[in-house]
């Protein structure tokens, strides 16, 4: 496969994953600023800054405002990390690796674009707002569907889903970051109401709030939800999901190319790191901390993926 | 429909009465209801959307990517219509190549005054870099697309012939597809010869071009300018369907005597690259040093019988418009045999009794520039002004050699679907042939381009022309 091939899947992936992530972030926004009128302001602020466009929103917007961080995030072309433009983004490298792909799953692509350029070509009026988002995520769950349903399971196969977890471990691990001062111990007060809201919030941008509730017996702790978004290798959004999948992943690649490359080491570390790790010792060494590392090691290994498998020149 | 038209109509001979090829086709169209046609006809440009069958138009951002428009309507060819065109084609496609050969090689034909030199010598297509190369097999052009109109019955004409790099065959590809899908019922009532094996067969015959010093698995691959290129589409879809990589000229480089391209375990040799970009640009150490789509040095390569390069570089002599008017000549120079498809008479404004004749009839003529293409410094005496003509007239006086002259041909119709029924349009076909080492294999239809607008003779996709599936029956 041509090194630029592989950097298009990837990249593609990335952006499809992004998208859906984004709108799960909105969603999780949405629903904040319908329940606590007056927490929604800050609520954006920190959905902006989880999707790491605080900055280009201030310099486009100034003060936060939902109904502009909604339209920045869902549709604006100047962001490029928007629903829209991380769509037209993913069926651009899509269209670079057209070869690549099956039919199907590139029609799935195409499908989306053209779908949701339509359905977004205008702000979107609150109360269509749940539509839209959920349109978006069953577009994304039809490109998924079209992967595993009709995709060969070799290299390019593999790129694809390196891209999805890789931009998946980072999506998580921001959410994390931004809100890690509520799962702090010293903050968060047993059975405030406001804490709930923002666990709550947590685990809904990572579609997580239902299955964590059957896990947990319906009883929640800033703990538990950081234990399960970081070591539950069961709950698909974890970070240990995802080193795991990269792990494997890369893995199948050093099978199918008899090569291993220093990528393959540095998944080693992370993966034996989240093994071994407690959620208690993340708690005593600082889980701000470990957050930081883990995203600067999730950008290390993205880096070192596209040199060993030549995405460039 | 059009009793009193002066065109041939392929398929009505008269009001409902079908000439013989459309016989079945036209039972069935009778019974179908309007309404659900022309449903489907919506339904087929979805279809097109879906998949991405688009062309780029350069520097529109939004409307990016159109849509060839699709006609439902398809365009039928009875064996017996097919065979002497094949025959035909056949004939003309070995002696581009044999023309080729010579013209790079011993010259027989302009030293035995069958092609005047300085037409060659005086010729940007000719690539003095050729001369004396001998391409792998023996192959120039090892894909041609032959542009043939029909005026009547058994009046079929070549309007030009393409030996660069023909472009259309997704669209003969996909328009088949999308006929099956759309009227299955249609396939099981009419036989018709399938277009499908062309990537296949297209890969295999590459292959067979293969350099001497081929790898051992024999690899192909496709170059293109790159995504932002009008025909794109078309490049991607065939790599896909061939099973090769598509690459641009930054995924290759020169190592150990091959040309090779970057993948994701190191760089891998390349045998024989089906290129999508023109001589001009394909190596910008022997040619364009400002290409940034070629291979540098790629030239060196194939010289040295290192790879193949489909279609060998410098073939645009064989299709250029000058050389069009001496096909009859070389057909018959290189065969010993009378060209089967004629050649749609031309005058060479060089020559004095033509020049004369020209002056005379600029009023029923098109008279075209040598090297001009896409319709620029062109002249459609009937559908000018006098002033037009006034000023054309002193053009060609000034330099007549830069001219040649063709009549207004009478472009026979096949009928689209419009709002309002079956309508009357002019179309022209495009058949593929790719040419191995052993011969060649001619894919049963090709691309048939038809005019949208009525009355209109331009058939171009650039303006407003469209497509339709073409159907050569089984015997």
């Amino acid at each position: 496969m041509l090194g630029k091939t592989a950097g298009g899947l990837f990249w593609m992936f990335r952006y499809l994953e992004r998208s859906e992530n984004t709108a799960r972030l909105i969603e999780a926004g949405f629903r904040i600023a319908l329940t606590r009128p007056d927490g929604a302001d800050d609520e954006w602020a920190s959905v902006l800054q989880t999707a790491a466009v605080a900055g280009a929103y201030r310099e486009r917007h100034g003060e936060v405002d939902g109904a502009k961080a909604v339209d920045f995030l869902l549709r604006d072309s100047a962001n490029a990390s928007s629903v829209l433009s991380a769509i037209a983004a993913a069926r651009q490298n899509a269209r670079m690796v057209r070869t690549a792909l099956t039919r199907e799953v590139w029609e799935a692509v195409n499908d989306t674009y053209m779908i949701l350029k339509e359905e977004l070509a205008r702000p979107v009026r609150t109360r269509d707002l749940p539509e839209k988002l959920a349109m978006v995520r069953q577009q994304s769950a039809l490109v998924r569907g079209a992967l595993h349903g009709t995709m060969l399971r070799n290299d390019i196969f593999d790129f694809c889903r390196l891209g999805t977890f890789l931009e998946r471990a980072d999506n998580t691990a921001r959410i994390l970051d931004v809100k890690y001062y509520v799962l702090l111990p010293s903050i968060s007060q047993i059975g405030s109401s406001l804490d709930n809201v923002q666990w709550e919030t947590i685990l809904r941008s990572v579609a997580g709030q239902r299955a964590y509730r059957w896990l947990n017996k319906g009883e929640s702790s800033p703990m538990g939800i950081a234990d399960f978004l970081i070591f539950d290798g069961r709950m698909p959004r974890s970070l240990r999901f995802a080193s795991m999948k990269i792990g494997t992943n890369l893995a199948y690649l050093e099978k199918a190319y008899g090569m291993r490359h220093p990528c393959h080491d540095q998944v080693e570390v992370l993966t034996t790191r989240l093994d071994t790790m407690t959620i208690e010792r993340v708690f005593d060494d600082g889980l701000h901390e470990f957050i930081t590392d883990f995203l600067a090691d999730i950008a290390r290994l993205g880096g070192q993926i596209e040199r060993d498998y030549r995405f460039l020149g | 429909m059009q009793d009193n038209s002066p065109f041939f109509d392929e398929m009505l001979a008269a009001e409902d009465a079908a000439r013989e090829p459309y016989a079945d086709y036209h039972s069935w169209f009778s019974g179908e209801d309007m309404g659900e046609l022309r449903k489907k006809a919506t339904e087929a440009e979805t279809f097109f959307r879906r998949t991405g069958i688009t062309f780029n138009v350069y520097g529109a951002a939004e409307a990016d990517e159109r849509l060839i428009p699709f006609d439902i309507v398809p365009r039928i060819i009875s064996a017996r219509e097919w065979a002497r065109l094949t025959r035909g084609i056949e004939q003309r496609v070995r002696a581009i190549n044999a023309f080729l050969h010579d013209i790079y090689h011993r010259q027989e034909i302009l030293r035995a005054g069958r092609v005047p030199v300085e037409l060659i010598a005086r010729n940007d297509a000719f690539l003095p870099q050729m001369i004396g190369v001998a391409p792998p097999g023996g192959v120039y052009t090892h894909i041609v697309g032959i542009d043939l109109v029909r005026t009547d019955e058994n009046e079929f004409f070549v309007l030009e012939d393409n030996a660069r790099t023909p472009s259309g065959v997704s669209y003969m590809l996909e328009n088949r597809e999308t006929m099956l899908q759309m009227f299955p019922e249609l396939f099981t009532r009419i036989k018709v010869q399938p277009v499908q094996d062309y990537p296949v067969n297209l890969r295999r015959s590459l292959a067979a071009s293969a350099p001497a010093n081929c790898s051992a698995d024999g690899t192909v691959a496709v170059l293109t300018p790159g995504i932002h290129n009008s025909a794109y589409y078309e490049h991607a879809f065939l790599a896909d369907q061939m099973g090769v990589e598509l690459v641009e000229g930054h995924d290759l480089r020169i190592t150990d005597g091959k040309v090779a391209m970057r993948t994701t375990e190191g760089y891998k040799p390349i045998d024989v690259l089906y290129r999508r970009v023109d001589d001009d640009f394909l190596d910008p150490m022997n040619f364009n040093p400002e290409s940034q789509l070629g291979v540098p040095g790629i030239m060196d390569i194939y010289r040295a019988g290192g790879i193949t390069i489909a279609n060998a570089p410098g073939t645009g002599i064989a299709d250029d418009k000058a050389i069009y008017s001496y096909m009859p000549d070389i057909v018959e120079f290189y065969t010993g045999e009378k060209a089967i498809l004629k050649n749609v008479p031309t005058w060479r404004c060089s020559e004095p009794e033509a020049l004369s004749y020209v002056l005379d009839n600029l009023t029923e003529l098109v008279v075209k520039e040598v090297h001009g293409s896409g319709g620029y410094g062109m002249l459609v005496g009937p559908a000018a002004s006098k002033k037009d003509i006034a000023a054309f007239r002193k053009k060609l006086q000034a330099r007549p050699g830069n001219y040649i002259a063709q009549p207004t041909l009478a472009l026979s119709t096949v009928p689209i679907l419009t709002k309002a029924g079956l309508a009357p349009r002019h179309v022209d076909l495009r058949p593929f042939v790719q040419v191995r080492p052993d011969g060649c294999t001619i894919t049963p239809g090709g691309l048939t381009r038809v005019a949208l607008k009525k009355g209109s003779l331009v058939v171009n996709s650039s303006q407003g022309g469209g497509t339709k599936d073409t159907w050569v029956l089984e015997e």
